[in-house]
């Protein structure tokens, strides 16, 4: 038995957690943070607030060049990163804001990885290298305005018109929409669901944003009007046909979300922890009782538990092992955690816990969105149910 | 252009920084360390200059083990390979011996046309390497540059005083040192992170560099620390209450202590 003396305990790391990181994946980690403290901690809460995302193009040029846009594939431009460092990045990203991370998510994880892993090599070359610097925008359409949980079900149409094809229908909820100059849409064909790979400059195609959103503010969502769009033979992804094809996108951008979901987390959890220890009502600290003290100690513990959870879901997808289910367990564990610990943090704050002087009330509404994004709570269940007990309750 | 940088590893200003019992030296083992901030601003310094035209960058750091993460950050960042010169021996060295073991480094790295270093560690925060380190090179020393141009074998820099700003140049090969107001270090981006992963990092011992331990190492040194002891928590400060009169209470507190 060793008898020296441990390091120092770690107030923002309890556990120790950071041993199980190597030093790349921590230097992934420290470039990601450094970005975000440059170019969007300063700013952010002014973004939320306006509901806007200033020079957004040049923001996603600046992740561009870090290498975080579609950081864990391979070929065309993009960095060939580990799946736990591209999680890592997410978490970092998040711990700004949701928004932010959500843009990259989208980006990445569903716009590039559907033309990555189901395009041909023209669309891979087309479109790919200038998604990773960020000098293109993707957005990923597959829910509508009366088809959400269930995309099986979905209205756009795609048909043949000679070699060309046609499309019409709507998308809602479309993040990067207004400001992607490409979208992957979904849509029902004589073949079954296939993908299609749209230049938003195509006539027929509008993204009109949508407005009043009280959660995701720093992000831009919109709704995809497609009025009769014409497209070419090399528009369809070739290699999907089915939902396969979206679920398979929407599998890396939730494994994206099980460790962003904690950067909100533990955002909140240090601003509640800072004011505690400053804040003095009826003569002490507000840290120093115990209602406050069983507060963070509860939030330490579900934030450590869902960081363990994400690198080692992060471990499988590296080996190969990761499987869909899993990252149901991660997305609904860490997700509803993650809003758990922003909501206690914000009550630890007081009035100010409402105030976007501090971050938590913003990370607190935009987990309302990334809990029901990416599948939501009741369908993780359901999947999770299923994979349990054999049986189906979906429908 | 052959750049060298000479870049040191330093224990974490944020963490708790310590001394080893036994000797008074720097605790660099159980401290989580990183590249010198100041000496960022060196490496990116040299990249800018390397990027501008034809040259190679070298990152050369003295010290334990760990202190080859200070090289993997300056390769990360963008440098061309590493030098790092680790001997037991070494341990406990002041700036005398350090400057000594820099030296024979970048006289074995050879046909060496620039050297950079940070304006001081953040650590011992001395600052007297770059001008020992310059002497024992034969080289001119042009320190605190807060701009540096390279142009036709002339180093010029701009040294900003309390009083003055000064022009300086020097001919090549020459030392320069900066300060933190020179440029703005570049975080690595994934690609540099990959690369530094295959790029080339020499390590030399004492014997590699033809210096006998006898000239290095806390025997050697010509200082060294007597004692030490943690600052004594702050004591509360002295609330002055306005009556009309705060001002004046103000500049009494202010000439008693002989600041105005
Ligand atoms: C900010 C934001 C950004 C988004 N970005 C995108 C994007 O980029 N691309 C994209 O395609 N979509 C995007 N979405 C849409 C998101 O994926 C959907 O909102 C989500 O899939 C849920 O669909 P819905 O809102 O239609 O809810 P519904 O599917 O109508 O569900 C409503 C409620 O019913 C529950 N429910 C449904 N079926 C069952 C059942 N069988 N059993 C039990 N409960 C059930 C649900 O869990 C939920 O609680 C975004 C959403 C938001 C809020």
């Amino acid at each position: 038995m060793k008898t020296s003396t441990p390091p120092p305990f770690d107030p923002n790391d309890p556990a120790g957690i950071d041993d199980l990181l190597s030093a790349d994946e921590k230097a992934v980690r420290d470039s990601v943070r450094q970005l975000c403290a440059q170019r969007v901690d300063p700013y952010v809460a002014d973004w939320f607030e306006r509901g806007t995302i200033d020079d957004v193009r040049g923001l996603a040029k600046e992740l561009g060049a870090l290498g975080v846009l579609g950081m864990h594939l391979d070929g065309y431009g993009c960095a060939g990163m580990s799946a736990t460092e591209y999680g890592l990045a997410c978490l970092e990203l998040e711990a700004s804001d949701s928004g932010i991370r959500s843009l990259v998510s989208v980006q990445g994880s569903l716009a590039m990885f559907a033309i990555w892993r189901w395009g041909s090599e023209e669309q891979k070359t087309e479109w790919l290298p200038r998604m990773a610097a960020g000098e293109a925008i993707g957005c990923f359409g597959l829910t509508e305005p009366d088809i959400g949980s269930d995309p099986g079900s979905m209205r756009t149409r795609a048909r043949r018109d000679g070699d060309d094809w046609v499309l019409d229908g709507r998308k809602m909820w479309i993040t990067n929409g207004s400001i992607a100059d490409v979208a992957v849409v979904w849509a029902q064909t004589d073949d079954g669901i296939r993908g299609f790979v749209v230049p938003t400059t195509t006539p027929g195609f509008s993204a009109p944003e949508i407005k009043h959103k009280q959660s995701l503010r720093a992000s831009v969502t919109s709704e995809l009007v497609l009025d009769a769009v014409r497209l070419p033979a090399g528009a369809v992804l070739p290699e999907v046909r089915g939902l396969k094809g979206p679920l398979s996108c929407l599998n890396e951008a939730r494994f994206g979300i099980v460790w962003g979901a904690l950067g909100a987390a533990r955002s909140s959890l240090q601003a509640a922890l800072t004011y505690a220890g400053e804040r003095t009502q009826f003569g002490r600290p507000i840290s120093g009782f115990q209602l406050t003290q069983a507060k963070l100690v509860d939030m330490s513990l579900e934030y450590t538990k869902g960081l363990l959870l994400a690198l080692h879901l992060g471990r499988r997808k590296d080996a190969g092992t990761l499987r869909p289910e899993q990252v149901s367990l991660g997305k609904l564990n860490n997700v509803r955690e993650s809003l758990e610990i922003c909501r206690t943090s914000r009550t630890i704050l007081g009035a100010n816990g409402i105030s976007l002087e501090y971050p938590v009330i913003r990370h607190m509404n935009n987990l309302e969105s990334v809990l029901t994004y990416e599948g939501t709570v009741e369908m993780h269940t359901l999947i999770l149910g299923q994979a349990i007990t054999g049986q189906s309750a979906f429908r | 252009m052959n750049i060298v940088v000479c870049v040191k590893y330093v224990p974490d200003a944020q963490a708790e920084r310590t001394f080893n019992a036994s000797d008074n030296t720097t605790d660099r083992e159980n401290v989580d360390g990183l590249l010198s901030e100041l000496d960022e601003y060196a490496v990116e310094e040299a990249l800018k200059l390397a990027e501008a035209g034809e040259g190679e960058v070298t990152v050369l750091t003295v010290g334990p083990d760990s202190a080859a993460d200070a090289i993997k950050k300056a390769l990360q960042m963008g440098a061309d390979k590493g030098v790092h010169v680790n001997d037991a021996a070494i341990h406990g060295s002041d700036a005398v011996a350090t400057s000594l073991v820099l030296a024979e480094a970048i006289k074995k790295i050879g046909s060496v046309d620039l050297v950079i270093t940070g304006m001081a560690s953040t650590d011992g925060t001395m600052g007297v390497v770059p001008a020992m380190l310059a002497e024992r090179l034969g080289l001119p020393a042009v320190t605190y540059a807060s701009e540096l141009t390279v142009d036709g074998g002339v180093a010029t820099i701009r040294r900003d005083g309390d009083a003055s700003t000064q022009t300086i140049t020097a001919t090549l090969p020459a030392l320069v040192s900066v300060t933190d107001q020179i440029n703005e270090p570049r975080y690595p981006s994934f690609k540099g992170i990959m690369a530094a992963k295959k790029k080339p990092v020499d390590t030399w011992s004492l014997a590699d560099l033809g210096v006998d331990a006898s000239q290095v190492g806390l025997d050697a040194a010509w200082t060294r620390v007597e004692s030490f002891a943690a600052r004594p928590p702050r004591s509360q400060g002295q609330i002055v209450t306005d009556e009309g009169d705060g001002g004046q209470k103000l500049a009494a507190f202010l000439s008693e202590r002989k600041f105005v």
